[in-house]
């Protein structure tokens, strides 16, 4: 990890190497184009990326799209099959996982049930052969960050899931990596206590300035915590991009369904202007909408469009300024969650469902099933994307997963 | 029916599932134990009561040297047990996956297939003096005469050591098994090298698993009787041994009696101090 423990010449051939293609900021991790075969089939396909330091990265797919397997390569369980990983300017190829600026905190935490708190966060210290006064110091510091302070000699077992997801990091954050690699560390809380997690891991990352990379199939968990997220699919990835971003320039349908919830159509081009595109649905439905890919769509061409169930307006009457797009629906099912409420309206005209927010204004407080409904939304927010882009495909087989 | 008459009805039912437990501790364990004692302690001409048959171990060297040695062979065999059981289990429990953990740990399961006896008889065609391994070493040259492997302390270890592997390899599988591995990556993770990672995180993790195999090793290694002394023969020297000699040749009832208390009572006191000497007590282990 010192540069000072190097070989001299790897020293200066690595100072070069980062003068000359890692310029500022400072890069702490860099992927380049990492693969991973395993029997049969690609885990993870030509990868690249880059880190800057001291940034929450978050990687957001859905199961078996490879991102553990990614965090292991980062961590050294695994080896790409090809490709380079570089940690700050140095490659991490045939290094060990114990020889790496790189720590982990596990799904399930993997705190050790035999030794106690203070031995649990002071292994990694020991192992650097600190002197033991100076290990009960800095533990005790870390403990006090945290906000544990005094909970050294306690077992795992007389800890609660919070607690023990702060000794997690405690454990790694001692060491001073370079990067924290967390595998879905919030995945086995109830909901309440994640939601309070995603905040305050968030916090401790800003406080102790490390660089973490993140893992998770939870959009909200990534949209809330990170810096940038890199959105994975099948083993590559889709979009990498601010949360702000992926949401509201979504670059592949993937995405498009992935991040949030939205309404979809499947339909074809039928004129095109400048400003937007005109669709007509499979269910036959004209909706005017903007094109998201670089690719310029002419009539006739296959389609998929999003609409955001909270970029729709709302109203009992329809409205005479017109937005781009308005429909005449009628209340079919209203799924009341407090501030989180949908309204499920079937569309006159096509007989298709459309998902849209309950305004929680007084026009809507008595509303119910069969009502009258108008639904406006401008064509800038009905997202489109071109069906021959393979990754709408597996869009669909996510689906599911991605109700937040 | 009333309450009373239900809660008699299970307390029948509990009666009648503990009697073959009950039967079994009074009838063949508790009930010889106390004839033991009575035969050991009663003076078989006076019938009065006398410690001379206690006594006598003590008094006797061939006796409690005997023991000693037993005693010490039996660590000594449970601690070379452990030594080659480890890995066989760590790889066992760890390295392999699938069909092929199944396939390892039924080969080290069948050879318990086969009668202990047939099994010893074994090593003796192999070791004996105009055995397979005396005669190919004489075809290969590397001995002039027959060689003569059997009736050797060493012998006598090979063949505790062999019958008890399984009893050491079940338990070690069994708790190595659930260590998670994450455990031993995080172990690694966290800078911890190879050695770092057995002696701070598997080993500790499997000790209730050492503990209880190697209990079980020491007391059928102290208690054998056909291992030693089918391979050490007339030198073998095992405390067993005497025990039949007494009741056997001797006829000595009495004698035999107060050899086998002793050898309860001195193999349990050192279970109790390997116990407290490695920090363990004896209801954590079995729990």
């Amino acid at each position: 990890m010192s540069k000072s423990s190097m070989p001299k010449s790897v020293t200066s051939k690595t100072a070069q190497s980062v003068a000359s293609d890692l310029n500022p900021p400072n890069i702490d991790l860099a992927c380049e184009n990492i693969c991973k075969q395993f029997a049969g089939f690609t885990a993870v396909d030509n990868v690249s990326f880059t880190i800057p330091q001291g940034s929450f990265f978050s990687i957001l797919g859905p199961s078996g799209c490879g991102k553990t397997t990614l965090l292991r390569m980062l961590a050294g369980f695994e080896h790409p099959s090809s490709g380079d990983i570089v940690i700050k300017g140095q490659s991490m190829l045939g290094v060990q996982p114990n020889k790496r600026p790189v720590n982990m905190v596990f799904q399930h935490l993997a705190l050790f049930p035999t030794m106690n708190i203070e031995q649990n966060i002071g292994y990694g210290l020991r192992r650097l052969g600190v002197a033991k006064p100076e290990i009960v110091q800095r533990v005790a510091a870390v403990l006090a960050r945290v906000g544990l302070a005094g909970s050294g000699n306690k077992e795992v077992g007389q800890l609660s899931g919070g607690q023990r997801q702060r000794i997690a990091l405690a454990r790694c954050l001692v060491l001073n990596p370079t990067l924290l690699l967390l595998d879905e560390p919030l995945g086995a809380l109830d909901l309440k206590l994640r939601e309070h997690m995603k905040i305050e891991l968030k916090q401790l990352q800003k406080e102790f300035g490390t660089t973490f990379v993140y893992i998770t199939h939870d959009q909200s968990e990534a949209l809330v915590m990170s810096d940038q997220i890199a959105v994975m699919n099948q083993g590559k990835f889709e979009q990498v991009g601010t949360p702000h971003q992926l949401y509201y320039q979504p670059r592949t349908a993937f995405v498009a369904g992935f991040v949030g919830d939205s309404n979809r159509w499947q339909g074809v081009v039928d004129s095109s202007s400048d400003q937007y595109l005109s669709i007509k649905t499979s269910d036959g439905l004209s909706i005017k909408g903007a094109p998201q890919n670089a690719a310029i769509l002419s009539s006739g061409e296959a389609v998929e469009l999003f609409v955001r169930p909270e970029a729709i307006n709302v109203s009992r009457e329809p409205q005479a300024a017109v937005s781009d797009n308005q429909f005449k629906c009628i209340v079919d099912t209203i799924l009341f969650d407090g501030a989180k409420s949908q309204i499920i309206a079937i569309e006159e005209q096509s007989g298709g469902k459309i998902t849209v927010i309950l305004p929680q204004t007084a026009d809507f407080y008595d509303l119910k099933k069969s009502d009258d409904l108008y639904l406006q939304w401008t064509a800038g927010q009905a997202l489109c994307f071109s069906v021959d882009n393979l990754a709408i495909e597996s869009a669909d087989e996510t689906h599911s997963v991605s109700e937040g | 029916m009333s309450a009373v008459t239900v809660a008699k009805k299970i307390r029948l039912g509990l009666w009648l599932l503990l009697a073959p437990l009950f039967l079994w501790l009074v009838l063949l364990i508790i009930l010889p134990h106390f004839e033991l004692l009575a035969f050991s302690l009663i003076d078989p001409e006076d019938q009065g009561f006398t410690f001379e048959f206690y006594l006598e171990f003590f008094q006797e060297p061939l006796y409690w040297r005997t023991f000693l040695r037993t005693a010490v062979m039996s660590i000594l065999a449970t601690i070379l047990t452990l030594v080659i059981a480890f890995p066989v289990a760590f790889y066992i429990a760890k390295m392999l996956r699938g069909r092929s953990k199944g396939i390892v740990f039924a080969m080290c399961l069948i050879p318990f297939w086969v009668s202990e006896l047939v099994r010893t008889f074994g090593w003796m065609i192999l070791l004996r003096e105009s055995g397979v391994i005396s005669n190919f070493l004489q075809w290969s040259g590397l001995a002039s005469g027959p060689v003569e492997l059997l009736y050797t302390d060493a012998t006598i270890m090979l063949g505790l050591v062999y019958t008890s592997m399984l009893f050491m390899v079940v338990p070690l599988v069994s708790t190595l098994d659930s260590l998670d591995d994450s455990y031993i990556e995080a172990g690694y993770d966290l800078g911890g090298s190879n050695w770092d990672v057995m002696r701070e995180i598997i080993i500790p993790h499997a000790v209730p698993g050492i503990v209880s195999g190697c209990i079980i090793v020491f007391m059928l290694s102290l208690g054998n009787y056909l291992t030693p002394v089918l391979l050490g023969g007339k030198d073998s020297l095992w405390f067993t041994e005497q025990i039949y000699t007494q009741f056997i040749t001797r006829f000595n009832w009495e004698q035999g009696s107060a050899f086998g208390l002793l050898l309860l009572l001195l193999s349990s006191l050192i279970v109790w101090a390997g116990l407290k000497a490695t920090g363990q007590s004896f209801t954590k282990t079995m729990g």
